[in-house]
């Protein structure tokens, strides 16, 4: 994906959260931002989302610069999917309709095939027989796969998943990390806010540690996990990995 | 005890106080010279329907400009919002409809006392919808807001298919509620001579002299429009009550 991000700088009411980040990767399909909690990573990916403007710094994929205005984010907003801690589907809609809406008035498919377009996936998740149900009738597991779903059928050149775990028991979260594991499989390229250590370790390309809203250490999933020359990272991983 | 029952016994107790209060006051009955005008109480009861719907209509849209206004990051916008709901909802219909008749309709030259009623009843209720608009929109999560942004929905694809059909959801019930505080507050139009239900009413008692007689039909004539529409608004709830 070669992202490339370059002293990236965010403040909400005067509290700086991102402070002159910057992030070089390679041609990778992976990266997973770990770190603690209040550290910067949701602030980062919802920047790398589109759904953010920075205060001051410069994001580029692939080459192409990130727009600096709402008008140019909202255009870069349909090329990518966001997927968040707490789901956020439409409670009004089917769950089916939550994966129609983009399609149908987004991307301007017919309901015909955007509905072909669906169908597919939806089996292939285990996820038909519960199309017609609104996100109330459904599990946490189903919720958050669905939404995976409707930010993947726009067929996304980027999924930013926002710790999509979180609000899961284990057997759920293990249920969308498969799914987000199969969907690496197939080629899809995301960015993964996570505290799944274990999950990071197997899916990561790249992982970038990010703490006190800066990259405190970077590099592939092997030199990160097992020798990370950056002591308070080392600590943490010590700290949460068996 | 099943719920019907307990409604049932409730008001047949209170039917049976009101009986023997009735009783006590030994009131000499005259139906007859009220069901001549019976006509009469019908107009002035359709009157009231036609005109409580039409304020609905109008202090809707009022009710969402105002509600917009209320929300606006611009000063001026929010401040006329404000001033709006704070004068209307603190001073009485019937003084905004004597200075809004007598005064602002005369200096402007509008003439027809039903367009002024509408008018003026509109600007009363539209108050309480704002109340009611913004309150709905409020309780929309703001994630949900993000989640249209993020499948790339325009601002207005996001309240056309996202935030509006779960608001709708949220302020038909107190707007039900509101149309019956409307078909009760439409009877101070009385006082600028529109011949609505309770004029009509009071009308016939000049004419007879029965009072109870016509006041008591009036009573059952607004309950008759009330009782189905707070019914409506407590099945409405109970209807869009899903949970995320």
């Amino acid at each position: 994906m070669n992202l490339v991000v370059t002293d990236l700088t965010q403040r909400f009411a005067g509290t700086t959260v991102l402070d002159r980040l910057s992030l070089s990767t390679g041609d990778i399909r992976a990266l997973v931002l770990v770190g603690p909690s209040g550290g910067g990573k949701t602030t980062l990916l919802r920047i790398l989302a589109g759904l953010d403007l920075p205060v001051a710094g410069r994001v580029a994929f692939a080459g192409r610069e990130l727009p600096r205005d709402e008008a140019g984010l909202q255009a870069y907003r349909k090329t990518v999917g966001t997927v968040f801690q707490a789901y956020n589907l439409f409670p009004h809609l089917s769950a089916l309709d939550n994966l129609l809406l983009p399609l149908v008035q987004v991307h301007k498919l017919s309901l015909e095939a955007a509905s072909e377009r669906v169908r597919e996936p939806l089996e292939r998740f285990g996820l038909a027989a519960h199309a017609h149900k609104r996100p109330a009738e459904l599990s946490g597991g189903q919720k958050q796969r669905i939404a995976i779903l409707r930010a993947l059928v726009v067929q996304p050149a980027c999924l930013f998943l926002d710790e999509p775990t979180s609000a899961l028991d284990p057997e759920m979260a293990a249920e969308v990390l498969d799914m987000i594991q199969e969907l690496k499989l197939q080629g899809t390229r995301f960015v993964l806010v996570t505290h799944e250590m274990q999950f990071a370790r197997r899916a990561a390309d790249e992982v970038a540690f990010i703490g006190d809203g800066t990259v405190l250490a970077h590099g592939s999933a092997a030199e990160m996990f097992t020798n990370c020359p950056q002591p308070r990272v080392r600590a943490f991983f010590q700290r949460i990995l068996p | 005890m099943p719920r019907w029952l307990a409604h049932l016994l409730v008001v047949a107790l209170l039917a049976a106080l009101v009986a023997l209060a009735f009783a006590r006051v030994n009131y000499a009955w005259n139906w007859p010279a009220v069901w001549a005008y019976r006509e009469k109480f019908l107009l002035g009861w359709l009157t009231t329907i036609a005109m409580s719907l039409a304020a609905l209509v109008v202090s809707s849209l009022i009710g969402i400009l105002a509600s917009l206004c209320l929300q606006s990051q611009r000063p001026l916008l929010e401040a006329v919002g404000r001033v709006y709901v704070e004068l209307i909802r603190g001073t009485p219909l019937l003084v905004q409809l004597l200075i809004g008749f007598y005064v602002i309709a005369n200096a402007v030259g509008l003439e027809n006392r039903y367009v002024v009623g509408v008018l003026v009843l509109s600007l009363f209720s539209g108050a309480y919808m704002a109340e009611i608009f913004r309150g709905g929109l409020a309780a929309i999560p703001t994630t949900q807001r993000d989640a249209a942004r993020a499948i790339g929905l325009t601002p207005w694809q996001s309240l056309r298919f996202v935030i509006l059909p779960q608001a709708i959801r949220l302020v038909l019930p107190p707007m039900a509620g509101q149309l019956v505080s409307l078909i009760k507050d439409s009877s101070l139009l009385s006082v600028i001579a529109i011949s609505e239900f309770t004029l009509s009413a009071q009308e016939v008692n000049a004419f007879t002299y029965s009072t109870l007689e016509c006041y008591l039909p009036l009573a059952a004539g607004y309950l008759l429009l009330t009782l189905p529409l707070s019914a409506l608004a407590r099945w409405l709830e109970r209807r869009f009550h899903y949970e995320s």
